[in-house]
């Protein structure tokens, strides 16, 4: 009885300190107090949805397009790798898209990576292993954030997995630069500011990377035309491997995992009613 | 086990006999969750769910040991190592996504196992420190899962580490040394890192000993069941062993389909992508939200949003954050007293015509709308439902629900599991159709011999 008591009180006191000095001042402050503070360049976001068609790797079924993730690394190349980082990808990796053991040998041999002079012991750069992981553009985060306006490029070996539906954003991101609507931008006072860039797909609009790739800026040996749109689908699937390596295999294991495991479920469930039938009443 | 009809281990070959003799190994296990156990032959599906929170305990266990020999904590290199696994380890990906997904079926299994209890009254004597352990189980739960989200040291398990350690800090006094006492200086860094592996690595062993006692003390009175009727003779019974492991091992195959499919084809889809970039003391991300299965908590910490203080004066008496605090925390620490909050006699809220409203009605919804707000960002109309929720959670279980047990009319129980199975009202017997004889037993109904034993046809 005591315990019922004091749990009566105790409980009632909570929803009164609840109700009184949360609820209720929380209640007008937000039906009379000031509206929230909203920045201008909310009004200018847009959602993305992705490329036209989505990516070969999309759904359940999906499987890589080893032709289009050659042309994502081409783009990565000879674009992105001015700035971004891949830290966590080796080039034996690239064996992976489709690539022969010659070809990844000559591809990490033609990437610069920091090492040291054998002779000497100074530190010194060498041509690349296929053993080796891909080089930093920058020497450290201070030379990163001094060459770049202070804002430090983000490593893109994750980048497909660090942002909600990283793909389909990679894509978005990069197809998004432009111009603000004049006539809103005049109305609402918004103004891109200096050393930044206006990105409709960005969530705050306003992006430290300037405009990377342009119409036709990489040539592709399979002659596929490099439109901005190109060149942001091929990079933004390369990108998703890069992130999720075993994405194809994860899913081609997972089919042959449930339907074991259907059939083994089937099995339980029919031992089951076997084991059980002489005890359930039988229907009238 | 208790019940007088229990089958005995009988050992049948020389090495199991002498086995039996020197360490009676198989006979603990045989009336643990073998033959040996008699359990109330009408469980439904919701009490698939303990042997379900074992199996996901075991597959932490056995993955986490596998992913500690590949891991390193410490901050320079953790999240370095942690990609390590998804790419260079043999089938490291694998691993690591069944242990983040398994952290989260764990939670799923136990929160339905809990709900049961709820539902069911499962804590209600004589079955009050089954109960209890069961909370020191969640408690413990709660903090390894915790860690164990730290140690991938992306920014949310850094910025989670800071919050969660942060909530110490809320009380007067010792609160602020003791945040810094947990972390090992100031804000998270390689001392937390690495005492949070260390508890990470040791709690799910000591979860291993608790489920042993909180089984220990299932074994005493024996398992409840649907009707909250207690076991009467045998035929409420059938053993464990091939009754229901035939029927766990169904339940088991059907939530490894899902947990399957999450880890082969959604293994991201309950983790937040702001863990994939690496923890940077410099930069806040822009909403901070625990693992899903923290958020009604999480919103119960966070529907505290002013002072209680004097009106007019200024005086602050307890701080919003300390309130906030207290709450959380008792909201769960609360269960502890839940057996003797809700006196009750009937158990099981099939029986229970108020209680079952305000459950379906009331806590269902409460708890619903608490996941949601603590998953949401701090703004309206979160802010206020998750006020209202938290409210009602307290005046649930601390107001209605003694309230309720005094004033509620249950309706009529049936006279013994046997009946309540095989169900159906007929003349000249019980209700259920069979016949009471002298000693009190239900005879004449299909499983039933006429003494009142288990017959199952053949």
């Amino acid at each position: 009885m005591t315990i019922r008591l004091g749990g009566i009180i105790v409980g009632l006191a909570i929803t009164a300190v609840l109700v009184l000095w949360s609820l209720l001042p929380g209640v007008y402050n937000y039906a009379f107090g000031p509206a929230p503070e909203k920045q201008p360049s909310y009004a200018f976001y847009e959602h993305g949805d992705g490329p036209d068609g989505g990516f070969a790797f999309d759904g359940a079924f999906g499987k890589w397009d080893y032709a289009q993730l050659q042309r994502g690394y081409q783009v990565y190349k000879e674009v992105c790798s001015a700035c971004h980082s891949l830290k966590f990808v080796a080039f034996r990796n690239l064996k992976q898209l489709g690539y022969t053991e010659a070809e990844v040998d000559a591809e990490a041999a033609a990437w610069t990576v920091p090492g040291i002079d054998p002779a000497t012991g100074e530190v010194t750069t060498r041509p690349g292993e296929p053993t080796d992981y891909f080089p930093s553009p920058y020497p450290n985060a201070v030379a990163a954030a001094a060459a770049n306006n202070n804002a430090i490029p983000p490593d893109l070996s994750l980048m497909a997995k660090a942002r909600h539906d990283g793909s389909n954003y990679i894509y978005d991101l990069l197809t998004g630069y432009g111009e603000p609507d004049p006539a809103k931008a005049a109305k609402v006072g918004f103004e891109t500011p200096d050393g930044l860039y206006f990105n409709k797909h960005f969530p705050n609009v306003n992006i430290a990377m300037p405009q990377p790739l342009s119409d036709g800026q990489v040539t592709y040996a399979d002659g596929t035309e490099a439109s901005i749109s190109q060149m942001s689908k091929d990079v933004a699937a390369f990108l998703t491997w890069t992130a999720e390596p075993s994405l194809v295999e994860r899913r081609q294991t997972g089919w042959f995992v449930i339907i074991f495991l259907m059939f083994a479920t089937t099995l339980a469930f029919l031992s089951y009613k076997q084991i059980w039938a002489g005890l359930k009443p039988k229907k009238k | 086990m208790s019940f007088a009809w229990a089958k005995q281990y009988e050992p049948q070959t020389a090495l199991t006999k002498w086995l039996d003799e020197k360490l009676p190994l198989p006979r603990l296990v045989y009336n643990a969750v073998g033959a040996g156990y008699p359990v109330p032959r009408n469980l439904n599906y919701m009490w698939n769910f303990g042997v379900l929170a074992g199996f996901f305990l075991v597959v932490q266990i056995v993955t986490g040991v596998v992913l500690a020999m590949h891991y390193a904590a410490n901050q320079a290199v953790a999240f370095g190592t942690v990609e390590h696994i998804m790419r260079n380890v043999n089938y490291g990906w694998m691993l690591r996504y069944a242990h983040a997904n398994g952290a989260s079926f764990f939670f799923i299994v136990i929160y339905l196992h809990i709900f049961r209890g709820f539902f069911y009254s499962s804590y209600k004597a004589p079955r009050e420190m089954i109960w209890l352990l069961g909370v020191v189980i969640f408690l413990l739960m709660m903090a390894t899962a915790f860690m164990g989200y730290v140690l991938p040291w992306g920014q949310m398990s850094f910025w989670g580490a800071q919050v969660i350690t942060g909530l110490f800090s809320a009380i007067p006094l010792v609160g602020e040394p003791l945040q810094v006492w947990l972390l090992g200086g100031f804000a998270p860094d390689n001392a937390a890192l690495n005492r949070f592996f260390s508890l990470h690595f040791l709690l799910p062993f000591v979860i291993a000993g608790v489920v042993i006692l909180h089984i220990w003390a299932l074994h005493i009175p024996g398992s409840s069941n649907p009707t909250g009727v207690e076991v009467k003779q045998e035929s409420d019974t059938v053993p464990f062993h091939p009754y229901y492991t035939a029927k766990d091992g169904f339940g088991l195959g059907v939530i490894l389909i899902l947990f399957t499919a999450m880890v082969f084809f959604l293994p991201n889809a309950l983790g937040h992508p702001d863990n994939y970039i690496e923890a940077n003391p410099l930069s806040t991300p822009a909403h901070i939200v625990p693992e899903w299965y923290f958020w009604p908590f999480y919103a119960i910490l966070r529907a505290f949003t002013g002072d209680l203080s004097i009106p007019f004066t200024g005086i602050v008496l307890i701080p919003a954050k300390l309130l906030g605090v207290i709450a959380m925390f008792g909201s769960i620490l609360l269960w502890f007293i839940l057996p003797w909050l809700d006196k009750s006699p009937v158990r099981s809220g099939h029986y229970r015509p108020m209680f079952r409203k305000f459950f379906w009605f009331g806590l269902i919804p409460c708890m619903i709308a608490l996941f949601i707000c603590g998953g949401a960002p701090a703004e309206e109309p979160y802010v206020v439902i998750s006020q209202i929720a938290t409210a009602y959670y307290f005046l649930h279980f601390l107001v209605i629900l003694p309230i309720i047990s005094q004033i509620e009319v249950p309706k009529p129980l049936p006279f013994s599991i046997t009946e309540a199975v095989l169900g159906g009202a007929a003349p000249g017997g019980t209700s259920g159709g069979g016949k009471i004889n002298p000693e009190g037993v239900v005879g004449g109904l299909p499983g039933t011999a006429t003494d009142g034993s288990l017959q199952p046809a053949e």
